[in-house]
């Protein structure tokens, strides 16, 4: 057993752990911060397979700054914890249930893919780093240049969203 | 290490793939709280994310790697919106019990 192969192992578990952590805990700070973990180890994921520009745009912009606008919204509600409703008794259960469907027939899917598929995995090309990147660099701005410039005013719209959603109305009262 | 994926089988990462995006989907049937909620679409796509850079990785080809840069991209939109929706909802309602958001108007 190579190194590689313990450390994918030990960030699978981490990685399943945090997002178990995600949907057990209580309280929504420390549920960011499993979130926040969870994408650490995706990074490092990233870069395992050979993906560093990839790994560390996860590490800037999720676990960096969507994860913070997370925990700036849940400190400024103050909403930490939900007070003990009534839940719908068979909610869990289906829940589960559903969830467990869903993982064996998505896994069948993948696998039964995988096997069938396998022989058209191409050899492996060796790629530097550098190289790598200037590749993805090149497929971004020539290839995927219309997707690109889309994106910028896809975050100009939701910018402007986010603004008018939060701004008070003039003379309403707070 | 692009092809090989450095001694780790693609259906490793895969299992883990699988693995979040139906943790995610379970976080949000079973949470009532909308931030967490929230936090485990973000688990959804980023397992989404894990199979495209495995797959680009195993393929040799850099087309995955290039929509997960615009995934990320179209979920810091997301979140900057679903987030001051939710700022908003909390507002007016002053919980964000998603069981509490059962009518449509204020």
């Amino acid at each position: 057993m190579n190194l590689t192969l313990i450390l994918f192992y030990v960030l699978g578990a981490v990685a399943v752990l945090t997002a178990l952590g995600l949907l057990v805990s209580r309280s929504a700070v420390y549920a960011v911060l499993y979130l926040v973990l969870n994408f650490a180890t995706v990074a490092v994921f990233y870069l395992l397979l050979g993906a560093p520009f990839i790994a560390l745009t996860q590490v800037t912009v999720y676990a960096g700054a969507i994860m913070v606008l997370f925990l700036f919204v849940v400190m400024l509600l103050g909403a930490e914890k939900l007070p003990k409703g009534k839940v719908l008794p068979w909610q869990r259960p289906l829940a589960i249930g559903l969830a467990v469907v869903l993982l064996a027939e998505a896994g069948y899917l993948l696998f039964q893919r995988i096997q069938a598929t396998a022989v058209l995995s191409a050899p492996g090309t060796e790629l530097n780093t550098t190289e790598a990147l200037r590749t993805l660099a090149l497929s971004l701005f020539n290839q995927y240049l219309l997707p690109f410039e889309v994106t910028s005013i896809l975050l100009l719209v939701a910018m402007v969203g986010a603004i008018v959603l939060t701004k008070k109305e003039k003379g309403e009262q707070a | 290490m692009i092809g090989e994926l450095g001694g780790v089988p693609l259906y490793g990462y895969l299992a883990i793939s699988v693995i979040l995006f139906t943790m995610g989907t379970l976080g949000v049937l079973i949470r009532r709280n909308a931030l967490i909620i929230f936090m485990s679409v973000e688990l959804m796509l980023n397992a989404a994310n894990l199979a495209f850079v495995a797959f680009a990785a195993n393929y040799g080809v850099l087309t995955g790697q290039i929509f997960v840069f615009f995934v990320m991209t179209v979920a810091a939109a997301e979140v900057a919106v679903g987030l001051a929706l939710i700022v908003a909802i909390f507002h007016t309602k002053h919980s964000i019990d998603v069981d509490q958001m059962s009518s449509l108007k204020g």
